[in-house]
């Protein structure tokens, strides 16, 4: 009986519920004692030039050991960081510490080193920073169209880099079209905020090597960007990743405060440590989302789709990160799961006077759904067809052989009717439809709307030549315990449980004698993390092959210890033994070809490329027409992400997943004033969704195997955010569709529905 | 300086601290005790919630001093000595009530003081229960579940097991 | 996240409390709960020299009866009010009103006296308190003096509490058969409220609409003079002076103020 597919408990819990996770700022290890404490002083303006910063009051204060600035990091011949990719804009450079202009709220100006914890809140109140002020370029129309400022003038524009070519757009994109809708859309900045911030501790040894205990997502990726950030040698940098509190996209590579961190060590020959507060970490770490859409969607009367534009600026924040590149993968999904004739997509990415932008759960997907379901529901609207309907007409229909889309994307698998047929059954779209209608008649206050998107979305991308692939290591002990080595980086996934639960099945030896390590990277020179919902298509099928490999090696050994041909041999794995065929009395454990020569196999497992997920999400919203408040009611999706292994843990990827793009679509956004002034910046302003704003989600089961990997595994951990957001704002839209009202940007706030309520009413009374 | 008695998981504990030190530094900082987190600066997430005096608090929001002459419990103290979890613990373990982990001493703790105040929640009541508790990863789904199976066992219910539902 | 330095001192008494008041002046705060204080210290918009801890003085504490009134001693935790069998008897709006605060942790710590000395224009208790009509006892160093909630919150986090003061006691009408209604607008649960309504017999309060809780005296105006609960709550936002943010406008506000001013009028908590 297969273990995979079962819903087995994480091992990892005992200890997360009792002693609790260790997490950075836990970590206590002999090489940190006698750590100092590093504290950031960090811009209050958005945009000014620095005129001079006054240290002298800081460094006399209790307990102060140093204070610096970028002059300290400029002497010492460290480089600013470069944009990530050639394409962009190289002028647009980033000191680790503001030189001569700091470009947003909470950029880091200077560093002040304590002795103890709590005098580093007191001394960084004494450093005082000359700011002479220069127009901030918030809004990324301004900022595209640069008649505002630049906020780097040797750049000479406020532009990126851009994808796609807007002047190779068809002008008649739309000829034939009964049908044109057209709306300029927000999909609005989010603050990923894990639960964990960010932290580090560093120390360099008397081998002249620094142990960085860092926060991430791949340690491997974030050991180069501390090789890179300092100009150090690579056999000169250990990583080591201790538990991490969630990432969600947010804590790839390695941030200024870190490199500044590890290089305090440096300076003061001590082990140093950092933790950021709450509010320098809604500042600090990068955020979510920020683009801009306009769609126009054409069609017949019918309800079918003939042509789509999607033109997209993706607000980058005051630096150039993984955030300038994401749109690509939004052009790439631009037609999402429907078949789509004429689709053309092109992005401007740009740089404002706000906290940078990076990757956030989807990373560029969730805005290619959220973009095209709208659009749907815009061509419903205007042609006048159920929008239920609407996707029926235009998804793509089953297919099992590889499927390439205008831009470019190759689906490995997809039955979208399906999904969305499951969905909606699920949903019981017939009678919420009929609760509508009743609501509507006797003019309730509180109006339902019923949402839907349908969604296909890339995961395991590679950027490695060759194609995606990821590395695994088992190695089988004389004792019968097992160590299995991973390239993947979980921070919540349970990769401890599923990895041994993989291992298990192809050795028979139980989960609790497996144990699986990651983000060491001394242990693991090579690895490319969790990220892009790769881990179990890339990393758990790497895991699988290395076992299977193993057993071909130990067959070996086992056919001369049994002096039999290996033909005759099989491996039993309810014994974990190899016996000779048709006589199991004779037998030798799978552990004890270990004695004398260690037992291990790396493995790497390349994919044909990338999977693609899909699912349909069906959202149901009660909408208080006087006040515009929204209630999430229902959110019910199929999440189609191939084989499952362990379905507990997948449910709870799913959850999350929906939860945080529902929240984006109805509560939570990060808000700048016209000056770059953050609203936002604490988590009793940023709305941050707790459990009174959301039900228990309704998950309906599909299995659309992959052929790309043993295992028939897509990636799961990113669905549940790309259906949901699309989804929950229809829904809203929906509810009070019935005045006419066609379009309300995200996140549908109690004032924003009001206003399109009383817009629609002609402003009378709602 | 100022001196403060107290017992912490039941152990009677003597030390001098800064007025300012707060609850949670004096349990991870002084004592070693790091399950609870820091996750905030504004009393909202709920990471740091311990019991004092067997009521749910956010020790970010508590001096050390005003837990003079009181009982501090954490979720180290929630094990037996034989290495037990408790039921809100083991409920956690069992409906995958967890992810990273981050928020999860604090919803434990929260979670048993709610048990104790209200045996019986509804799952509406368990929501609003844990208002003050913030979690990233799960979306709450199994969080609830976990609560609700807890309240099912600590009552000895015969009813089916509570789900959460839509 | 980590409040500047102070001194801190355990008062035994109120007279005690009163005593240190009157060394420390205005650099001493006094300390209950801490859940209005210790927040604003944590991010340094307080920063006292001195803090005495008086949540400890008994007779600061309890609830009980004294002829048509309930007394509640200034120390009393928002969980001992939510749970009061008798304020739920006897003001079943300050019960509500107390369970609305924050969250359970918080609930389990924050105190009334704490509350309405904070004079937050957008918290539960300080609009409840207005709605009731209640009175605070305040001890000084010249003794006890008796405020009415018209009368206490003068602005924005400022009452009349002078520094060497001590709010004692709250007093509330008791009127367990007197209709009541609760409106509470937020975006999640522990939040503070965007508008706020309660309605106490023909007293209506508001939270969110000004620089102190506001009664909406145009809405009871009207319904004193036999208006409708429709009519009247139409007038809510009569001499308030809401402020804006992100989440409300002044039109939104005030739209808002008519909206739960009704449902508050109508019986409806929520």
């Amino acid at each position: 009986m297969s273990i995979l597919g079962t819903r087995v408990l994480r091992t990892e819990d005992p200890g997360f519920l009792s002693t609790g996770a260790v997490y950075t700022e836990d970590v206590q290890d002999e090489r940190l004692a006698g750590a100092c404490y590093v504290h950031f002083v960090r811009s209050t303006v958005a945009h000014a030039k620095i005129n001079s910063i006054d240290t002298s009051a800081a460094k006399d204060a209790d307990g102060v050991i140093a204070v610096y600035t970028a002059a300290d990091l400029e002497a010492d011949g460290i480089k600013p960081l470069k944009p990530m990719a050639p394409f962009m804009n190289q002028a647009m450079l980033q000191t680790l510490l503001a030189s001569d202009t700091v470009r947003f709220v909470g950029e880091p100006v200077a560093a002040v080193v304590t002795e103890e914890i709590y005098q580093g809140e007191d001394a960084i109140e004494l450093v005082d920073v000359d700011y002479e002020f220069l127009p901030a370029v918030v809004n990324m129309n301004d900022a595209l169209a640069g008649e505002k400022g630049l906020l780097f003038p040797t750049a000479g524009t406020n532009l990126i880099c851009t994808f796609g070519d807007a002047s190779a757009s068809n002008k008649d994109l739309f000829e034939g079209c009964e049908v044109v809708a057209s709306e300029t859309i927000q999909n609005t900045r989010v603050a990923p905020a894990p639960m964990e911030s960010r932290s580090a501790a560093a120390v360099w040894g008397e081998d002249g090597r620094l142990t960085a205990w860092i926060p991430n997502q791949a340690a491997q990726g974030t050991k180069g960007s501390v090789v890179a950030g300092l100009g150090l040698k690579a056999e000169d940098v250990r990583v080591i990743t201790p538990d991490v509190g969630g990432g969600f996209g947010a804590k790839f590579g390695a941030d200024p405060e870190v490199l500044v961190t590890c290089w305090v060590a440096k300076q003061l020959g001590r082990p140093a440590r950092w933790s950021e507060t709450r509010m320098e970490n809604l500042l600090g770490m990068t955020h979510g989302r920020a683009q801009q859409h306009k769609i126009t969607i054409g069609g017949m009367k019918d309800g079918t789709v003939l042509a789509y534009r999607l033109e997209v600026i993706q607000d980058c924040g005051a630096y150039p990160k993984a955030g300038a590149f994401l749109p690509s993968l939004t052009i790439l999904m631009t037609s999402g799961p429907y078949n789509i004739p004429r689709a053309e997509s092109w992005s401007w990415s740009v740089v404002t006077n706000t906290t940078p932008v990076g990757a956030y759960r989807g990373a560029g997907r969730p805005e290619a759904a959220a973009a095209i379901d709208r659009a749907m529901d815009l061509f419903a609207d205007a042609a006048g067809v159920d929008p239920a309907e609407v996707r029926r007409k235009n998804l793509l229909p089953k297919f099992t052989e590889p499927h390439k889309t205008a831009f470019g994307a190759v689906y490995d698998s997809g039955d979208y009717v399906t999904a969305l047929e499951k969905c909606l059954a699920a949903a019981d779209y017939e009678g919420l439809l009929a609760e509508q209608a009743k609501r509507r008649a006797s003019g309730d206050t509180l109006q339902l709307g019923i949402g839907l998107s349908s969604y296909v979305e890339i995961t395991g991308p590679g950027g490695e030549a060759g194609g995606p692939n990821e590395n695994g290591t088992v190695e089988v002990h004389p004792d019968g315990t097992v160590t299995v080595l991973t390239g993947t980086s979980p921070h919540g996934q349970g990769h401890q449980t599923v990895w041994a639960m993989i291992v298990s099945q192809e050795l028979g030896i139980p989960i609790e004698k497996i144990t699986v390590k990651w983000g060491d990277t001394d242990l693991i020179p090579k690895g490319g993390g969790t990220g892009g919902s790769r881990s179990l298509q890339l990393g758990g099928a790497a895991v699988q092959q290395a076992s299977r490999e193993l057993l071909d090696v130990a067959r070996e050994r086992a056919a001369e210890t049994l002096e039999a041909s290996t033909a005759d041999l099989v491996f039993d794995t309810v014994t974990s033994a190899f016996s000779v065929k048709g006589d199991p009395d004779i037998s030798v454990p799978l552990s004890s070809l270990a004695g004398t020569e260690r037992l291990f196999v790396r493995s790497v497992f390349t994919s044909p490329g990338p999977t693609f997920p899909f699912g349909t999400h069906v959202a149901v919203v009660e909408v208080d027409m006087e006040t515009g408040k929204v209630y999430l009611r229902r959110v019910v999706t199929v999440d189609d992400a191939g084989t499952v292994i362990n379905p507990l843990l997948a449910e709870g990827q799913r959850h999350g997943g929906i939860a945080q793009g529902a929240a984006q679509a109805f509560l939570e956004e990060f808000v700048y004033d016209e000056d770059g002034n953050p609203l936002t910046a604490t988590f009793a302003d940023y709305p941050f969704l707790s459990a009174t704003e959301v039900p228990g989600y309704e998950l309906v089961d599909m299995e659309t195997p992959t052929s790309y990997n043993p295992l028939g595994a897509k990636g799961i951990g990113e669905a549940g955010s790309i259906g949901s957001t699309p989804a929950v704002q229809n829904a809203v839209i929906d509810a009070v569709s019935h005045l006419g009202i066609t379009h309300i940007d995200m996140p549908t706030s109690p004032q924003r529905v009001w206003r399109a309520i009383n817009a629609a009413n002609g402003s009378k009374e709602a | 300086m100022t001196e403060i008695k107290l017992t912490v998981n039941g152990v009677a504990r003597s030390d001098e601290v800064e007025p300012r030190l707060l609850l949670i530094h004096y349990l991870r900082e002084t004592l070693g005790l790091r399950a609870a987190n820091i996750g905030c600066d504004t009393t909202s997430c709920g990471a740091c919630t311990v019991l004092l005096d067997g009521e749910s608090v956010k020790s970010c929001t508590v001096l050390a001093v005003q837990a003079n002459n009181r009982a501090v419990t954490t979720t180290e103290g929630l094990v037996a000595p034989d290495g037990t979890m408790s039921v809100v613990q083991q409920a956690f373990r069992e409906n995958h009530g967890l992810q990273c982990g981050f928020c999860t001493p604090g919803m434990v703790m929260a979670a048993t003081s709610l048990l104790a105040e209200n045996p019986h929640p509804t799952e509406q009541e368990v929501r609003e229960g844990l208002e003050g508790n913030f979690c990233r990863c799960t979306g709450y789904h199994n969080i609830v579940q976990s609560v609700l199976a807890a309240a099912d066992k600590l009552s000895g219910s015969a009813s089916s097991s509570a789900e959460v539902t839509a | 996240m980590i409040p500047a330095s102070f001194d801190y001192e355990v008062a035994e008494s109120a007279a005690h409390a009163l005593s240190l008041l009157a060394e420390h002046g205005e650099d001493a705060k006094l300390l209950a709960g801490g859940h209005s204080l210790l927040p604003m210290m944590k991010v340094r918009l307080a920063q006292p020299a001195v803090l005495i801890d008086i949540a400890r003085i008994t007779e600061l504490s309890g609830i009980r009866i004294e002829g048509d009134e309930v007394v509640i001693g200034a120390t009393t935790r928002h969980a001992e009010v939510v749970g009061s069998d008798l304020i739920k008897a006897e003001a079943p709006i300050l019960a509500y009103a107390a369970a609305q605060v924050g969250d359970p942790q918080i609930r389990h710590r924050g105190t009334i006296g704490g509350s309405l000395a904070h004079a937050d224009p957008s918290a539960d208790l300080p609009m409840a308190f207005l709605a009731l009509g209640g009175s605070v006892e305040i001890t000084g160093p010249s003794g006890v003096r008796v405020v009415a909630a018209d009368d206490f919150f003068v602005g924005p986090f400022e009452s009349v509490l002078s520094p060497e003061e001590l709010l004692s006691a709250v007093r509330v009408p008791r009127g367990g058969s007197v209709p009541w209604g609760y409106q509470k607008f937020v975006r999640r649960a522990n939040d503070w409220a965007i508008v706020g309504a309660a309605a106490y017999g023909g007293r209506v309060a508001l939270a969110s609409m000004g620089g102190t809780p506001l009664r909406a005296l145009a809405t009871e105006q009207a319904l004193a003079s036999g208006a409708s609960v429709a009519e009247a709550a139409l007038l809510a936002a009569e001499g308030t002076s809401p402020g804006y943010d992100f989440h409300a406008d002044v039109d939104f506000r005030e739209h808002l103020a008519r909206v739960l001013v009704k449902r508050a009028l109508e019986g409806k908590t929520g």
